[in-house]
């Protein structure tokens, strides 16, 4: 990811959803105290978007893509992570090629996410449109990729494919996912009920 | 399977982009530009021209004819949910191949007349609904400048009210989707891909300058044809 898209991206893009939300925030007093997760969570308001949720997930949605990557980053995760990993989608490969896919058959702007989901108490690779996040439907994200075509044009043009291989190989951060995914077991009880055999 | 994509080699309407095999299944070709990919400048830069016709556009057919030929096999053995299942898939790509063939119409170079005012019923008509054609370009360039993520923004002929619109649609939804009375007159792409290598992240700048290149004559004969 050229220094040229990260200038463009996160000076031009990034900010401007900050600014444009703290400009639509100074005009209201009941969004302006909540945190930024609850912001986008009550601006969503079940599918129903106020006009304040594009800027906010977007806000949101970018802080999070920068903190999934990582200089020298790519190839695999470690212990509890690669196990579940292995549990949810057979192997690390299957994994890979099933984000991928998702990279490579999502419809217009959005991103995709690795995310571990609630109810089902599994990991699963989900697409979203637009500004859409996981935490709407109260999934919890471990790791995120960029497809609007600004996150790519510069470095790739309309190479949608080689962009997302290279954020695989080279740019995820996998100790940010583990971080995320120790994390979210606090939410989610992923062990199997031990039942003792009197 | 082979016998009949050498058929389809052998295509019949070659000038219309199309061509047909044994079967009856249509495949789609890419059009030729009217103009040289620099033409437009520099309202649209010859590289954003190339990249958008051999390689976004030409990427949307390949799709399309892809989910066409699936659609058939499933369409033969009934299978309803596959012909389902690819409904997303034909919409999205043959929907980008329609609106991007009405695009490269609508854009002309200026020596051609691209940028100048349609004469006629379509000048007409727009100062009657819109005030001035300032005020349409106007109204254009804020919705399309307010389209979250990708897609168009059009104006459009309701055929049914005899009423110039203009609307946005998402992704590549052509302009039936808002409407099945709806005509599209003019297409402006607004995906990034039509503009970030020049214009960058400012939508407003593009959307500014496409107007010079804007073929008014192309709408004005599709207007005429629907309200001789």
């Amino acid at each position: 990811m050229s220094r040229r898209t990260l200038e463009m991206h996160w000076g031009e893009h990034h900010r401007g959803y900050v600014e444009g939300l703290n400009k639509q925030l100074e005009k209201d007093d009941i969004l302006y105290g909540h945190t930024l997760d609850e912001l986008v969570k009550v601006t969503y308001n079940n599918g129903n978007p106020l006009p304040e949720f594009n800027n906010a997930a977007q806000v949101w949605n970018h802080d999070f893509f920068w903190e999934s990557m990582q200089p020298g980053g790519g190839d695999m995760p470690r212990l509890g992570l690669l196990e579940q990993i292995e549990k949810d989608f057979g192997s690390f490969t299957n994994f890979k090629e099933k984000f991928l896919e998702a990279a490579l058959t999502l419809f217009g702007s959005g991103w995709v996410w690795l995310v571990l989901k609630r109810t089902e108490r599994c990991l699963a690779v989900v697409k979203t449109s637009n500004a859409i996040n996981p935490i709407v439907w109260d999934d919890i994200p471990i790791i995120s990729l960029d497809l609007w075509e600004h996150a790519y044009y510069l470095d790739y043009k309309n190479d949608k494919g080689k962009y997302a291989n290279v954020f695989m190989n080279h740019l995820v951060s996998w100790n940010a996912a583990a971080a995320r995914m120790a994390r979210a077991e606090a939410f989610v009880n992923l062990g199997e009920p031990k039942i003792p055999i009197a | 399977m082979a016998l009949r994509t050498l058929l389809t080699r052998k295509s019949l309407g070659l000038g219309l982009g199309v061509s047909q095999s044994v079967r009856g299944l249509q495949t789609f070709s890419l059009p030729d530009l009217p103009y040289d990919y620099g033409a437009l400048e520099p309202a649209i830069s010859g590289e954003i021209m190339k990249l958008h016709h051999q390689k976004h556009h030409q990427t949307y057919i390949t799709n399309y004819n892809k989910a066409l030929e699936q659609l058939h096999e499933a369409m033969e053995k009934g299978d309803s949910s596959t012909v389902v299942k690819l409904q997303g898939a034909i919409k999205f790509n043959g929907g980008g191949h329609v609106n991007h063939s009405i695009f490269w119409k609508n854009l002309t170079p200026v020596q051609e007349g691209g940028g100048e005012p349609p004469k006629g019923s379509l000048g007409w008509a727009i100062d009657t609904h819109f005030g001035s054609m300032e005020a349409l370009v106007a109204k254009i360039n804020s919705e399309g400048a307010a389209v979250q993520g990708s897609g168009w923004v059009w104006l459009g002929l309701d055929k049914e009210l005899k009423k110039l619109v203009v609307e946005t649609t998402a992704n590549q939804d052509p302009l039936v989707t808002k409407g099945p009375n709806l005509v599209p007159l003019l297409g402006i792409d607004v995906w990034e891909h039509a503009y970030y290598l020049q214009y960058k992240n400012v939508r407003p700048d593009y959307l500014k300058n496409v107007w010079k290149v804007i073929d008014w004559k192309y709408a004005s004969e599709v207007y005429e044809k629907e309200c001789p």
